[in-house]
């Protein structure tokens, strides 16, 4: 505590710690856009490194095939359960098919791809990079004239943006066919009935609006796995931290930006 | 000696949050001389040659390479071209050598000449096992990955990595901490014959005098942000600045006491 802060009389205090916090988050929102600046930035300049793109694209995409698929088929699964059961109450079970495939398309299957793109890939950039923090990795790439904006965050920031919105593709189909498995296997539907109410329920906006969707969750996932990352602080501890903030910061991010992008898409 | 510095700084100044680590430091290497800094922990050694790679920005003065400045509160930082021209012609062994985890040896050695010089792979590998035989590594261990590696030949990659575009300018950060005896003289060894082989001007910072002693033509005490001592190795047992006296010779009680007591 500084001389100037021992000052202050007690009444005053909450309002100091409220003006820390509030500038503390305003001073992170500026780093943090200037950051994203600077990484878009470094996408679209030269030099490119697609050897680092196509390493991204093959751990960001690839490997997050399991777990995406595991959960659509699971949500879209138990969606149909409760679609059902809901349904059921006002003799509407006929519906099922069509909100399973517009509850997948247009909200779950972008925002559950992203999140669990958020856990698995956000934390590990952030170690990864933070990591490189802490033994003066960054340091050492900078000193070989290497740019660490172009040869870290740039690929990982597109592999990120494109690879979600295909990753949302197959999570919609994966999530759709869960329905349709519970609602041929156990609710006793006809498979046939069940896929032509699905196709010709879906307009192509309904698919379109969550790839879009996909693509700025899948920026904010690599955002913030890099920005934090990039700025750990205080070895193995600060590491951890990173990883922690990355992955908590990207949820909320993805939460928010989901309302106002289906706000957006709602009033177009 | 030539008249112009290989490099100076000149009056560099740098605060961290209210703490002066470099307070108005005036510090020069002539052409093709080894200076080594030494000092207690926590007195700017780092700093001092961050400030030097391009790595921290001085709050005020300036780092000149042959009498232009390349660092400094005036010029462009983030992308500039002075600082780029300074990576160019700068290598660096970081102390814990920071070899890129997931590249292998030789991928490491030849980072610079791949990515930044547009080096094909193919030359780019010939050269960095080149470098990795002049750091006395067998081309064997070019396809491992460093975390296969001891701390030793891990120096030595580093190493290797620093030279491979015969820089200018070589760095050393803390280049036997953490080493055995034997393999620290092994290191210092190798770094003096890189240094002489190349021709280039080097700076070092150490705790371990006898690396000092070794690999340096020179040495500088620094304390308080500021150098308090520069003279020859063979000066260090003679000289009776109580700064160096109490590092040489190890002593609890000294000018520097009070500051070890703050810490």
């Amino acid at each position: 505590m500084t001389a100037a802060d021992a000052a202050i009389p007690a009444v005053f205090k909450p309002i100091r710690s409220i003006g820390r916090s509030t500038l503390g988050a305003l001073r992170m929102v500026g780093s943090v856009g200037v950051f994203s600046v600077r990484g878009v930035a470094s996408v679209f300049t030269p030099p490119w490194f697609p050897g680092q793109l196509w390493r991204q694209l093959v751990a960001i995409g690839f490997f997050s095939l399991p777990v995406v698929g595991l959960t659509a088929i699971f949500t879209g699964a138990a969606l149909g359960l409760n679609i059902y059961t809901g349904g059921g109450r006002f003799n509407a079970e006929q519906v099922m098919p069509q909100i399973v495939a517009l509850g997948i398309t247009r909200e779950l299957g972008p925002v559950l791809a992203a999140l669990m793109l958020a856990g698995r890939v956000s934390a590990a950039i952030a170690a990864e990079i933070g990591a490189m923090r802490a033994t003066e990795q960054i340091d050492a790439m900078r000193t070989l004239s290497t740019d660490p904006f172009r040869y870290l965050v740039a690929p990982r920031l597109l592999a990120a943006t494109l690879v979600l919105p295909l990753l949302t593709l197959i999570a919609d189909i994966i999530g759709v066919a869960g329905g349709w498995l519970v609602a041929v296997r156990i609710l006793d539907f006809n498979s046939s009935v069940y896929i032509r109410n699905t196709a010709n329920f879906l307009q192509f906006w309904d698919v379109g609006s969550g790839l879009i969707k996909a693509a700025v969750f899948g920026f904010i996932v690599a955002l913030m796995g890099c920005y934090h990352g990039y700025n750990a602080k205080g070895g193995a501890r600060g590491v951890g931290r990173a990883t922690t903030h990355a992955v908590v910061s990207s949820a909320i991010l993805i939460f928010a930006s989901d309302y106002f992008l289906t706000t957006l898409f709602t009033h177009t | 000696m030539t008249d112009i510095a290989k490099l100076e700084w000149r009056g560099v100044r740098k605060r961290f949050d209210d703490a002066p680590v470099l307070d108005g430091l005036d510090l020069s290497v002539a052409s093709g001389r080894s200076l080594v800094i030494i000092g207690g922990s926590g007195q700017g050694k780092s700093v001092t040659i961050k400030v030097a790679m391009g790595l921290v920005r001085p709050d005020a003065g300036e780092v000149l390479v042959d009498g232009k400045n390349l660092i400094g509160p005036g010029l462009k930082w983030g992308g500039g071209r002075s600082r780029r021209n300074l990576f160019s012609r700068v290598g660096v062994l970081f102390q814990g050598a920071a070899l890129f985890d997931s590249l292998t040896v030789w991928e490491n050695v030849a980072f610079r000449l791949i990515n930044a010089d547009g080096v094909s792979r193919k030359d780019a590998k010939a050269r960095a096992i080149e470098a990795l035989a002049r750091v006395r590594l067998q081309a064997s261990v070019a396809d491992s990955h460093p975390s296969e590696l001891s701390g030793g030949m891990q120096k030595r990659v580093g190493l290797a990595r620093a030279v491979v575009a015969n820089p200018e300018i070589l760095f050393f950060d803390e280049p036997t901490t953490g080493l055995d005896p034997i393999t620290s003289a092994a290191i210092n060894e190798l770094i003096v014959d890189q240094v002489r082989g190349l021709g280039c001007t080097a700076v070092s910072i150490t705790h371990d005098l006898a690396s000092a002693r070794t690999i340096g033509d020179e040495i500088a005490m620094l304390h308080g942000g500021k150098i308090v001592w520069r003279g020859a190795p063979a000066e260090l047992d003679r000289t009776d600045n109580p700064y160096v006296r109490q590092f040489v010779d190890a002593r609890a009680d000294g000018p520097m006491t009070s500051v070890v007591q703050e810490r």
